[in-house]
């Protein structure tokens, strides 16, 4: 309802009427519901079905209005206003106020009432309207109706179906919303219940929004059932840490320890939604948590003072100096990547140091200095919304960014084939966007973009008429963190989005990735996407740093893979290492080799992880929740949050960072207030910038074998959602994915398992078919079973071969 | 009498009243011979059903009640394999401070289940605060004669329900064959 611009004022201006809501008049939008009119005087109606983001379907009836001119009471969340029109609601209506008693009294005959074992007491519409509205006794004095205690509709979902007050906010949501509709009203009158419409499970990665929009106490999650009351909790606004999407969720806590997560309302990103990992992956934070410093003493690790820790710590990197390196990883905070950033330059005197603990590449990272660090949030979600085409590129939103894909669900809900895909695999969630797909083998995809430019044609797609629409005003590409994983892709997508005018955003999958690359945590960039190589920017960041602009390394450093060989060569003296898991690295030997080579490791960890057991200085560290901070959406949005665990004294990474710069006698900020200021102080980069790479389009050489796309589920075995069972209970199964033709020439029999082997090993699993380029499987990068990286040995666009597996 | 000397006088209500009836008590020697009024408020008191399991269902509605703040809950679910009481919830963490507590009697009224209920026992002192954090075994009311001590199934055949509605009367030998107690004691 906010309106920004003054020729939105005019145009809401022109199309207003005047309403009367209580005897008092109000000009409202034309189109309103009553209810919302009520809701801008201050006035609430009672209402269960209704919610502003779902469509009406008036099927509480708790809402009863007196309509002037109407025979009967209306539902105030379906009666669309009109000029002149005089509405009474229960403040001044008696029949108004009586129907709403009538319709109370009706909707408690089936309730069982046993709010004492309902999650939802306490904070239940219905406990709250019924005494507001309600009559104080029951007229009914028959058996209330029953069902057998709750039934799972999913592993994380529970359903009591005799309190459920039918008003399908659930269902509603699943179709609408989320777009997985396998919540339904079954039966009718005094049976209508919720179901799963099959005997299958309610699957969907926004399931838990059905528990916190379900008015009642029907639908509770398995790992909130019974574990608080609202009166025990304290909640703090937070931002979730799993994805770059950047929900603002509610995090309540009860005695020290987390107890849930709710999705906060934010219209501008998550409206009033968030994704189940963000909402239930939280245990981890409580789980094998270091406690004190370790250092390595005759090659064991021992406990040892933070004194003791942080004086060893410090001289090994100090010795070091501009030989260390730095893998700081793609949770942190902004603050504490921008620690990462500035102990590098400022106190070692390096500048290899990377964030990506991921497939990554050169092009990359000339790419992200180039057009992305340190740059406004232009291509917005809003933006996302309006735009007349949006493409994607590399990136499945449903699992890599899902509130993403919910705005994009939501603007095709209005317009159709807005979002084109670039994918080898047509998948689910391309459909629920009504994405048109374009089919592109692991490594294609750059050559798609080019021919997109040239206008050439593509199955049934023009692509000239995608250009064309391409160049409309606020048309947008969206290109995925896996565009590195292909050689001149991301190069291809810049020189589309320059030739089209589109706008261009990059959507990384870690939280902190776009916060880390704003803050200067990649080799080459300083804060605020300054190059490195540069004079100026170079003395503005030692003046912010008070420093010599003479002690800061002049040429850029080493990253990613490079950065790791040399390291694996002995070539590194020290490295300072944040939150990283081998197994995320497209050479996960590599990486370990990189650390077992290196002689002095300290690491900052927060859990006891493969890293932490090979460095020799272990400093514990906070989690998200025991620290302030900010997260950047991939819009490039600050998130800014407060701590929720005040109790724990546990230090940010930062802090850490600053204490071991002080013992060196280099002071530098380490809270959260002081980092923010001196980022802010810095700003972003007016000056030259590097320019864009032109990397070609690799050539598609034919292959004998088969070449693997993959990506990760949003649920896998990632490791901050360790502890939490219900949660990976709901993850999509661990299946290869292969187009029929590929599979009958392989020679696999439906329903069987299927063998996928790389140049390390081979993962065995069930397949499906699906709608996909040939000559390609998909597998999941990281999940239960299917590592990848690991158990393959092969990086994705690379070849692997299938043999029948067996079968299932 | 009116003309004797002040400190006399005085001494005059000393000598009467040795000659009236003794209302002081003697604590501890006697004090069996004068327990308090039935409805005193004293230490509270989680109640059983008949058949052992525990009223208590975790519901927190005592301490959301309590003005003093003095009420610990939290609940947890019961499992075909440990189950304390009947349905699906039960008060797995139970303490009052009686630091705390000044005996209003307002959790009392707020229990759904009449789980808990106050007992006549006034003697709350102790040496440490700790001491006086009571925890759900100090609370508990013993198991008497023909009840069993859970973790322990419902009585066969029947839903919290029939608990409800008053129809256990009391253990029966299948409820034992299914807790550990009941194996370790056959
Ligand atoms: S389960 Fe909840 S949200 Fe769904 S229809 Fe019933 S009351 Fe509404
Ligand atoms: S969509 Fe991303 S940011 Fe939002 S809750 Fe899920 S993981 Fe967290
Ligand atoms: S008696 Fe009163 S003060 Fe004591 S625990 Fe109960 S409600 Fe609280
Ligand atoms: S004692 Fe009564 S009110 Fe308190 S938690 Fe147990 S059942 Fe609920
Ligand atoms: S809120 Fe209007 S009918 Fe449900």
């Amino acid at each position: 309802m906010t309106i920004t611009s003054n020729t939105g004022a005019e145009v809401a201006k022109a199309e207003t009427i005047a309403v009367t809501v209580d005897g008092v008049g109000i000009e409202v939008p034309k189109g309103t519901l009553a209810i919302r009119a009520a809701e801008l005087l201050g006035i609430e109606i009672p209402r269960f079905c209704d919610h502003p983001l779902l469509d009406p379907v008036a099927a509480c009836r708790a809402c009863l209005i007196e309509v002037e001119g109407m025979p009967k009471p209306q539902p105030a969340c379906a009666q669309v206003l009109s000029d002149g029109m005089q509405i009474r609601t229960q403040q001044s209506s008696p029949v108004a106020r009586e129907a709403q008693e009538g319709v109370m009294e009706f909707l408690l005959l089936n309730h069982p009432l046993d709010c004492p074992v309902c999650d939802k007491g306490g904070e239940c519409p219905l406990q709250n309207q019924a005494m507001q509205v309600g009559r104080p006794t029951s007229r009914f004095e028959e058996d209330k109706r029953t069902f057998p205690k709750p039934i799972s509709v999913s592993a994380q979902i529970l359903l009591d179906r005799e309190r459920c007050v039918s008003c399908a906010r659930c269902t509603r949501f699943a179709e609408q919303i989320a777009g997985d509709p396998m919540l339904e009203l079954l039966e009718r009158g005094a049976k209508q219940q919720v179901g799963t419409a099959t005997d299958e499970p309610f699957d969907s990665y926004f399931s838990g929004n059905t528990v916190q929009i379900c008015p009642v106490g029907a639908l509770t999650s398995a790992a909130y059932r019974f574990r608080s009351r609202p009166f025990d909790l304290v909640s703090v606004p937070t931002t979730c840490e799993h994805c770059a999407s950047g929900c603002s969720l509610r995090t309540d806590s009860r005695r020290g320890t987390i107890t849930r997560r709710l999705a906060w309302e934010d219209p501008a990103v998550n409206e009033d939604w968030n994704c189940d990992k963000g909402r239930f992956a939280f245990t981890y934070m409580a789980q094998g948590r270091i406690t004190t410093p370790m250092v390595r003493e005759d090659g064991a690790l021992r406990p040892a003072s933070w004194p003791e820790a942080i004086a060893i710590a410090a001289r090994g990197l100090a010795q070091a100096g501009s030989g260390a390196g730095v893998l700081a990883g793609g949770r942190l905070t902004m603050e504490d990547a921008y620690g990462y950033a500035r102990f590098a330059r400022a106190v070692l005197g390096t500048d290899d140091i990377d964030f990506r603990a991921r497939q990554s590449s050169d092009e990359e990272a000339q790419f992200l200095a180039a057009r992305i660090a340190g740059t406004p949030a232009t291509v917005t979600y809003e933006a996302l919304e309006r735009a007349p085409i949006v493409l994607l590129v590399s990136l499945e939103p449903e699992d890599e960014s899902p509130i993403i894909f919910l705005r994009l669900r939501k603007a095709s809900r209005r317009r159709p084939a807005t979002v084109v895909a670039i994918s080898p695999v047509r998948t689910r969630g391309m459909d629920k966007m009504a994405a048109t797909w374009l089919p592109a083998a692991p490594g294609a995809e750059a050559g798609v973009l080019d021919e997109i430019m040239s206008g050439g044609s593509l199955a049934e797609t023009s692509m000239a008429e995608l250009r064309d629409r391409l160049q409309a005003p606020g048309a947008v590409i969206l290109v995925g963190e896996r565009a590195a994983d292909v050689p001149g892709l991301l190069s291809a997508v810049a020189r589309l989005a320059d030739a089209t005018g589109a706008g261009l955003a990059w959507v990384p999958r870690r939280a902190g990735e776009r916060g880390a690359l704003d803050a200067g945590a990649l080799a080459g960039l300083l804060p605020g996407g300054r190059p490195l190589t540069d004079a100026d920017a170079r003395d503005a960041v030692a003046r912010a740093w008070g420093i010599d602009a003479g002690s800061l390394p002049t040429a850029a450093g080493r990253h990613g893979t490079p950065l790791l060989q040399a390291a694996s060569r002995g070539e590194v003296a020290a490295l300072l290492v944040g939150g990283i898991e081998f197994a995320d690295f497209p050479d996960p030997s590599l990486a370990r080799a990189a650390v077992t080579a290196t002689a002095f490791v300290v690491s900052l960890e927060q859990r006891h992880t493969e890293v932490t057991e090979l460095a020799d200085v272990v400093l514990p560290v906070a989690v998200v929740a025991e620290k302030a901070g900010t997260f950047l959406t991939w819009e490039g949005r600050p998130r800014p949050f407060g701590q929720v665990l005040r109790e724990d004294l546990a230090m940010s990474d930062a802090g850490v960072l600053s204490m071991i710069a002080a013992e060196l006698g280099q002071p530098s900020p380490g809270d959260v207030p002081a980092l923010r200021r001196e980022l802010g102080s810095l700003g972003p980069w007016s000056g030259a910038r590097a320019t864009t790479p032109g990397v070609p389009a690799q050539a598609i050489t034919a292959r004998a074998g088969i070449t693997l796309a993959s990506w990760r589920l949003l649920l896998d075995s990632g490791a901050m959602q360790e502890g939490e069972p219900h949660l990976a209970a709901t993850a999509r199964p661990t299946v290869a994915r292969l187009s029929e033709a590929t599979a009958s020439h392989a020679g696999l029999a439906p329903a069987a398992l299927v063998t996928v082997s790389g140049p390390r090993g081979s993962v065995t699993l069930p397949w499906e078919p699906a709608e996909m380029v040939d000559d390609v499987v998909w597998l999941p990068l990281r999940s239960p079973g299917c590592g990848v990286f690991a158990d393959l040995g092969q990086v994705v666009g690379g070849e692997v071969a299938i043999t029948p597996g067996g079968a299932a | 009498m009116a003309d004797l000397p002040q400190p006399v006088r005085g001494f005059g209500v000393t000598f009467r009243t040795m000659f009236k009836r003794v209302v002081t008590e003697q604590y501890p020697e006697d004090k069996d011979k004068y327990p308090p009024k039935p409805r005193f408020h004293g230490r509270h008191q989680l109640n059983r059903w008949p058949d052992g399991l525990e009223k208590c269902v975790g519901c927190e509605l005592c301490a959301w009640a309590c003005p003093a703040d003095a009420i610990f809950v939290e609940g947890a679910d019961n499992t075909d394999e440990a189950r304390f009481s009947p349905g699906e919830r039960y008060g797995r963490v139970y303490q009052i401070n009686y630091l705390r507590c000044i005996f209003c009697g307002l959790c009392i009224e707020a229990c759904p289940t009449r789980a808990l209920t106050m007992t006549n026992e006034f003697e709350l002192a102790d040496a440490s605060r700790a001491d006086l954090i009571y925890e759900k075994q100090d609370l508990l009311a013993p198991v008497l004669p023909g009840m069993l001590a859970p973790p322990h199934p419902m009585a066969p055949g029947t839903t919290e329900r029939d608990y409800y509605a008053n129809r256990i009367k009391g253990a029966v030998p299948d409820q034992a064959a299914g807790s550990p107690a009941g194996q370790e004691g056959s």
